[in-house]
């Protein structure tokens, strides 16, 4: 397992030219190789949705991914939502209102929903949930999630 | 200029920023040059004898530093008990490595040091274990075995009662009898455990990085079981995902990366992965009740046993027997009951090991007793209701002692009224229409039905809790306490404490907490202890601090003490609101240890604070269900659903509203998804997330909360009480009941979680009954 690979991996908008083992996953190469360590792993196994990050637009779990998958993509995380200090109106609007606890699980839930909203910024509350069903969060119950991003969501279109 | 209230307040959290941009640091970030990474070997087999670790090949490859075993750790002590030790269940410790015995799958039995996580892991995999496998124990309910020679599995009976039970049920006008049971779950944080060990040779300091819940009693406790002394080690407790009771407490690995750290002379780092995570953290709840309560003819309780069956698990873990205790002591909840009698075999079983939950004993208890009551009013022939209300205690009877124990101390209802809430959640929920919406519905077939069950909830356990306050001579405001956040919005509810008092900006403040090096003691963060223990030592400390503050700046600005007051961080005339004022900056300045303002004063604007309290608070509410029920699919749909809950006054209603719901998602996991299941041979069978079933947004109802303020504790000066544990506390109670209803089948749920399977069999098996 030694033969190790070089890849790029562009985390937002920042180039990191690493050497990874092809097994490694794409979770464990934007924390260990390259420091963004704000994706969080909650299961490892694809359920949890806790390492939700952008790659190329798509949102993906990342624990499911190979880094050696992702080279040359170009990768958000929960570090780029913000423009400097300006906070993104998801994460404004999960302050708001109070649709964190522990913090957790949030950079997967703000990924997962700046994805969806780039999809589709209309979601009906049907699809909301169908969307926000696929992360779990042990603390909030949901409620605050769902209400945040909505309003979010609104924010955004005005 | 008028000082707004901040107590009460429902202000947004200043924990949230960082943690929104990525920027929180859990355990998992936490890195130190020339760490190792530390893998456990754990027993695939439920019991057996180890006879032997092979782990030649793994010394053999490259990174790896090092292996233990058993062998290793020739004298150091097993994981001990919190408050302190314990002969009787002393041989049912845990060993931080199995030494000739396994006895559950998961169990630490080698650890692997290797240069990264990913080559620690290849190595632990090429350790193979020879293990004599023995037939395992899987229910506490039938006859006890061995657990070694000399110990049965019963490691201890707990038992608690008053009044003359036997008079009761002999002149009972009726006995009603069930047999409960509530299933095997857990807290389950989305962050898995992990600790990094670090020694630092140069202050010869040894250190718990990833530390929870109480960093202060587990340095006392680490300090025992290594037999350094207490300054020579620090916890400190960063980030924390999720902590629920069950994160925090101390385990095998956190003393193996310390044991390590020392040994190996390189700071040691272990992350657990989610197949750990549910094996071998704490489990929780599982308790067989067979329970008799003995009524008169209106159907007023006059007795009740409750003999119980507590499946420990394989090891006694740092609690104690703590659930077990609380179980026979909490039980009667909010009723008056003449004569009680619990008796709880206590028993270890070849599972995970078992301690608290988040509401640890009353989920349990108030399933058993509100089916009970519910079981009551069947026999009677009364509406569910009315034999509650026969049985509550009335707010003129507080506090209502009552001769049981709990956490250690004597129960002791400090005031409420419970009455008077379920009256107002009743007009709130308009459930005499909805109950009339609900028959029309049955009378045209649907399976729909609602249901009440009543708690009382516990919280601020003392004895005490001190806090620092300083302002340093920037104006700043610094909070220091022991106690701990495990998300719960700790640092925001102190900061607003101490801002009202002090008279400053919330947002400014800065706590501090969960560091055994800056203060000497600390409570930490469970029971619901945080707000009221720590709350209002804060209060006390940052009055101090306002007392020094005034008293020093009457001197600077010549003007009589009693006419200043301390607004947003200036100290001002409240006779002359355009008059002169001067700010905390200017004042700590003139108390700096050289100044010469400072004259006879201590140095320092900065105080200590200490709250004591002889007693424990108990705040009470009540769940309202209105459930729909597939009887093809044996599916609960949540239609409705309120949570009234007296905290006798709020510091953060939004927070407090959070605490209620969340809570109430994770009690719906255990009434109807979570479990953790075994196969016959003890192989657990819920070890992803595919099978142990955490409720998501689809499966989350929405809440209805109704929050009183009716009964401020009498305990605190603040009147405050603990939030934490109510919207999960009857949650199993509320769905069981409104199932019952839904279906028209009396006392049909038994189990919990109510998963489908397990409703259509209990349907079909009531079916079998009433046509036979």
């Amino acid at each position: 397992m030694s033969d190790r690979i070089d890849i790029t991996l562009t985390i937002n908008g920042e180039r990191h030219d690493i050497r990874v083992e092809p097994r490694k996953t794409l979770a464990d190469a934007i924390r260990d190789d390259c420091g963004w360590t704000g994706t969080h792993l909650g299961c490892e196994h694809g359920v949890c949705g806790a390492c939700t990050v952008i790659v190329d637009g798509a949102t993906v779990r990342s624990c499911l991914m190979f880094a050696v998958q992702a080279d040359g993509a170009s990768i958000r995380t929960v570090e780029g939502l913000a423009q400097g200090e300006t906070l993104h109106p998801l994460q404004e609007a999960f302050i708001a209102n109070h649709a964190l606890q522990c913090g957790f699980c949030t950079p997967g839930f703000l990924m997962l929903a700046a994805g969806a909203i780039e999809r589709n910024p209309r979601m009906s509350d049907a699809e909301l949930i169908e969307v926000l069903s696929s992360n779990l969060c042990r603390c909030t119950g949901y409620e605050n999630i769902v209400k945040a991003v909505r309003s979010a969501m609104n924010q955004m279109q005005a | 200029m008028a000082r707004s209230p901040v107590i009460g307040a429902s202000v947004p959290r200043i924990e949230d920023r960082p943690l929104v941009r990525g920027r929180g640091r859990f355990v998992g970030d936490i890195n130190f040059p020339r760490q190792l990474h530390m893998r456990i070997v754990r027993s695939p087999i439920a019991h057996g004898r180890l006879l032997g670790v092979d782990a030649a090949a793994a010394r053999a490859m490259p990174g790896v530093v090092a292996i233990w075993t058993g062998a290793d750790l020739e004298g150091v002590s097993p994981i001990d008990f919190r408050e302190g030790p314990n002969e009787k269940l002393a041989p049912f410790r845990q060993p931080i490595l199995a030494r000739d015995t396994v006895r559950y799958v998961g169990e630490p039995v080698a650890a692997v040091f290797a240069e990264d996580a990913y080559l620690a892991e290849d190595a632990a995999e090429t350790v193979t274990l020879d293990i004599e496998e023995l037939p395992p124990i899987l229910a506490a309910d039938e006859a006890p075995g061995s657990f070694s020679p000399g110990h049965s599995t019963e490691a201890t009976l707990c038992t608690q009662d008053y009044g003359d039970i036997a008079d009761a049920f002999a002149r009972a006008h009726a006995v009603v009898e069930l047999d409960l049971k509530v299933g095997r779950h857990s807290g389950v944080p989305m962050e898995t455990r992990g600790a990094v060990g670090r020694y630092d040779a140069a202050r010869d300091a040894l250190e718990l990085h990833g530390a929870a819940k109480v960093p202060h009693k587990n340095r006392e406790f680490i300090a025992r079981m290594l037999g350094r002394p207490q300054v020579g080690i620090h916890c400190f407790e960063p980030h924390v995902g999720g902590g629920f009771g069950i994160r925090g407490e101390l385990y095998p690995e956190d003393m193996l990366v310390l044991l390590a750290a020392l040994r190996l002379d390189r700071p040691v780092k272990w992350i657990e992965d989610r197949r750990e995570h549910l094996m071998a953290a704490n489990h929780s709840r599982q308790q067989r009740h067979r329970i008799r309560a003995a009524v008169d003819v209106e159907g007023h309780l006059l007795g009740i046993e409750n003999e119980f069956f507590h499946d420990q698990g394989a090891y006694v873990r740092t609690h104690g027997t703590r659930v077990a205790d609380s179980t026979c002591g909490l039980l009667p909840g909010p009723y008056r009951l003449p004569a009680y009698r619990a008796l709880g075999h206590f028993r270890l079983t070849n599972k995970t090991p078992a301690a608290t939950y988040r509401s640890p004993a009353r989920y349990e208890t108030n399933f058993v007793r509100e089916r009970l009551m519910d079981a009551i009013a069947v026999r009677l022939g009364l509406p569910p209701l009315e034999v509650r209300r026969r049985n509550l205690i009335s707010s003129d009877e507080m506090p209502f002692a009552r001769p049981l124990a709990a956490l250690g101390e004597h129960v002791v209802y400090d005031s409420g009224d419970y009455a008077g809430l379920l009256d107002k959640s009743l007009a709130a929920f308009g459930w005499e229409e909805h109950c009339a919406g609900l028959a029309a519905r049955r009378a045209r077939g649907e399976k729909v039905g609602a249901a009440v069950a009543m708690f009382v909830e516990k919280s601020g356990l003392g004895p005490t809790d001190g806090v620092r306050v300083v302002v340093d001579v920037s104006g700043s405001v610094e909070v220091i306490t022991g106690g701990a956040s495990v998300g719960q919005g700790f640092e925001t509810i102190i900061a607003q404490i101490c801002a009202e008092e002090l008279g400053v900006d919330y947002a400014q403040i800065r706590v501090t907490h969960g560091r055994t090096d800056r203060i000497e003691f600390g409570v930490g963060a469970h029971a619901s202890r945080a707000s009221v223990m720590t709350g209002n030592a804060t209060a006390i400390a940052a009055a101090k601090v306002r007392a020094k503050a005034i008293d020093m700046a009457a001197e600077l600005m010549q003007a009589p003490p009693d006419r200043l007051d301390i607004v947003a961080g200036c100290v001002v005339r409240t006779d002359q609101p355009d008059g002169p004022s001067i700010d905390l900056a200017t004042v700590a300045k003139a108390l700096v240890p050289a100044a010469k303002t400072r004259g006879g004063r201590e140095p320092g604007l900065s105080a200590d604070g200490w709250f004591d309290t002889a007693h424990q608070t108990y705040p009470y509410g009540l769940q309202i269900a209105s459930v729909k029920v597939d009887e093809e699919t044996g599916a609960i749909a949540i239609e409705r659903l309120l949570i009234a809950y007296d905290i006798g006054r709020a510091i953060n209603p939004m927070l407090v509203r959070g605490q209620i719901v969340g809570g109430f998602a994770q009690g719906l996991g255990g009434a109807i998804y979570e479990e953790f299941s075994y196969d016959e041979r003890g192989e657990p069978l819920s070890v992803t997330f595919a099978d142990y079933l955490i409720p998501t947004a689809a499966e989350t109802p929405a809440i209805e909360v109704l929050l009183t303020e009716d009964a401020p504790s009498p305990c605190n000066p603040l009147g405050i009480k603990g939030a934490g544990e109510a919207g999960i506390s009857a949650v199993g109670a509320v769905i069981a009941s409104a199932v019952d209803q839904a279906l028209g089948m009396d006392g049909l749920v038994v189990q919990l979680p109510l998963t489908p399977q397990r409703l259509k069999a209990a349907i079909e098996r009531h079916r079998g009954i009433t046509t036979r």
